[in-house]
């Protein structure tokens, strides 16, 4: 009963209440066989109710899912075989060892019982738990229970791996090392990530839906993505000079918007697919003013939404 | 298969590293010692209706207190959605839950076995009673785990679970005596669905065939309404 093998993850129409409470509402999308898509969305947006109806532990109020080209819902054991999963909080048993865990995951996930032991040496060398294998798991930190985690999601080696937010709430040494790890196995693996952080989605998607009060308002490649976001860069500035005079030869520089001045640093708005930090480095040094500090304001999550909600029919 | 006997292993393990299952395991012989130890049966009769008479009532209890973190602790911890999302059936989670719980109830009847060995001891036992005896704690043991186990499916409060349990075997074991004083053939109907009205004549050393199955039947048949009940969560 297999459909479609180049969409890993298809997903028609899907719409889920929660009693009377609208969690999602009429999404489709398809992830390709070896993608890595992001699917982007502030809190409440509908992620997690999303990834647990493809992972089959809730049933879709309506509409159909497909994952490696079997109906979650009909064939929903061999969906699941070809599914890693990372759920939202990683729970996991305080009372068995991390090996012990491992051990119970191979099975219960099907791995064929004489790789089991190579395969857990094999996964605690890929999440780095090598000193932590005999260890209860209550008593690891939260970011080596997250590695556990992730290497319980892949022991059987899916095809797909659905990963509800991996890097929320370890430091960031542990998150750089997640999203390198993320990125390996994105090399081989179908791979959905849900996130609510716009540089994590460019750092390691190649793709990105971005989904909010449970509807997709952009799906798109990153590429386009990021050019949307720095269609409308904003600049922050910190000048020695008269300010007024400063602020106003900024507002000359082509590609300028709109220029606003506040806590002694300037806020400069550049309009769509212009770069202009060049052009004001070199209005600067004209006019003998000394240039103390120059960065980019990242567009904020919000910002992008409100982009996309009020003038965004753009890249649907 | 299997993925049965993986879960019944996991679960099982679980409790030999709890300190609730000692506890409960040890509040269990003392109170069948002290029990087994005053009956007059125990001397006169070189018997175990001592220790079967409360250890009957207490496995309800005992039933209870195992069963109620089976399913309500991983839908608290969130543990459930990673059981549940692996390739594997509901009815084999349930199964093996089940037989992991009725491990532990059978190493607990194990332990008792000092009981009749003591007898053995200082006398003469009827070996025929004391067989019966066991399999009648150990049938109604396994249903009072499923009961167990279908409350503690229904909620992720391990008390709540503990005193749904508590009360559906309450009202099972007690039905028979209410039974007594009901008109006679609605009695009949009442006694042959309460848990304690079969026990006796398993303590007497009969095999019961009617009892065999109406331990079994309510097994089955909680085991059953635990796999609905799982199911129902996916929908919720
Ligand atoms: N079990 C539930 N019962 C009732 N409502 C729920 C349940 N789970 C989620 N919701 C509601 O559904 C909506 C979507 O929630 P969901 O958890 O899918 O969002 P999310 O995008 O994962 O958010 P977050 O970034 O906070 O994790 C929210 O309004 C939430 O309150
Ligand atoms: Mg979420």
């Amino acid at each position: 009963m297999k459909v479609g093998t180049r969409e890993v993850i298809r997903v028609e129409n899907l719409t889920k209440y929660y009693g009377k409470r609208l969690a999602v509402d009429n999404i489709s999308f398809n992830v390709e066989r070896g993608e890595v898509v992001g699917f982007l969305g502030p809190n409440a947006a509908g992620k997690t109710t999303t990834m647990r109806i493809l992972t089959g532990f809730l049933a879709p109020t309506r509409g159909d899912v497909w994952v490696a080209g079997y109906n979650i819902i009909s064939h929903s054991l061999e969906a699941r075989q070809h599914i890693g999963y990372f759920p939202e909080a990683m729970p996991l048993y305080r009372d068995m060892t991390v090996r012990s865990y491992l051990d119970f995951s191979s099975r219960l996930r099907g791995l064929d019982k004489n790789r089991i032991k190579t395969r857990i040496e094999e996964v605690v060398d890929i999440c780095h738990l090598e000193e932590y294998i005999d260890v209860l798991i209550g008593k690891l930190s939260k970011g080596f229970r997250q590695r556990v985690g992730v290497a319980q999601a892949i022991i059987h080696e899916p095809e797909v791996l659905i990963l509800d937010e991996p890097t929320i709430g370890i430091d960031p040494i542990q998150v750089a090392m997640t999203r390198q790890l993320i990125k390996e196995l994105g090399k081989e693996r179908t791979i959905l990530l849900s996130t609510h952080i716009l540089s994590e989605v460019s750092m390691t998607c190649e793709r990105v839906i971005i989904i909010n009060e449970g509807r997709i308002v952009a799906e798109d490649r990153i590429e386009n993505l990021s050019s949307l976001i720095s269609g409308s860069k904003r600049i922050r500035l910190e000048v020695e000079g008269p300010s007024g005079k400063v602020a106003e030869r900024l507002r000359q520089i082509e590609g300028i918007l709109q220029v606003s001045y506040e806590d002694s640093h300037y806020i400069v708005e550049c309009s769509a697919g212009q770069d202009p930090r060049g052009k004001i480095m070199e209005t600067i040094v004209q006019g003998g003013w000394t240039l103390l500090s120059l960065e980019s304001i990242e567009m904020s999550l919000e910002d992008i939404f409100l982009k996309l909600t009020t003038e965004g029919e753009t890249s649907q | 298969m299997k993925n049965t006997t993986t879960i019944a292993l996991r679960e099982f393990k679980s409790y030999l590293a709890s300190p609730m299952a000692y506890v409960v395991t040890g509040i269990f012989l003392v109170l069948t010692g002290f029990f087994f130890s005053i009956s007059s049966d125990t001397y006169y009769e070189t018997s175990i209706r001592g220790f079967l008479g409360i250890g009957s009532i207490l496995l309800l209890l005992l039933a209870s207190v195992l069963t109620m973190r089976l399913l309500a602790e991983e839908r608290k911890m969130g543990t459930l959605e990673l059981l549940l999302t692996a390739p594997v059936r509901d009815s084999e989670v349930i199964a093996g839950k089940f037989l992991g719980s009725l491990g532990m109830l059978t190493a607990m009847l194990v332990l008792t076995f000092y009981y009749p060995l003591l007898l053995m001891w200082f006398g003469d036992p009827d070996w025929g009673p004391i067989a019966t005896g066991y399999l009648g704690l150990f049938l109604l043991g396994g249903a009072s785990l499923a009961v167990g186990l279908f409350a503690s499916s229904l909620t992720s409060n391990q008390l709540v679970a503990a005193v749904v349990a508590g009360g559906i075997l309450g009202a099972l074991w007690f039905a028979g005596a209410a039974a007594d004083l009901l008109p006679e053939a609605l009695g009949e109907v009442i006694n042959y669905v309460s848990l304690s009205y079969h026990f006796p004549d398993f303590m007497r050393g009969m095999i019961d065939t009617r009892g065999i199955i109406y331990y079994l039947s309510i097994t089955v048949l909680f085991l059953f309404l635990a796999i609905r009940s799982l199911e129902n969560s996916r929908w919720s």
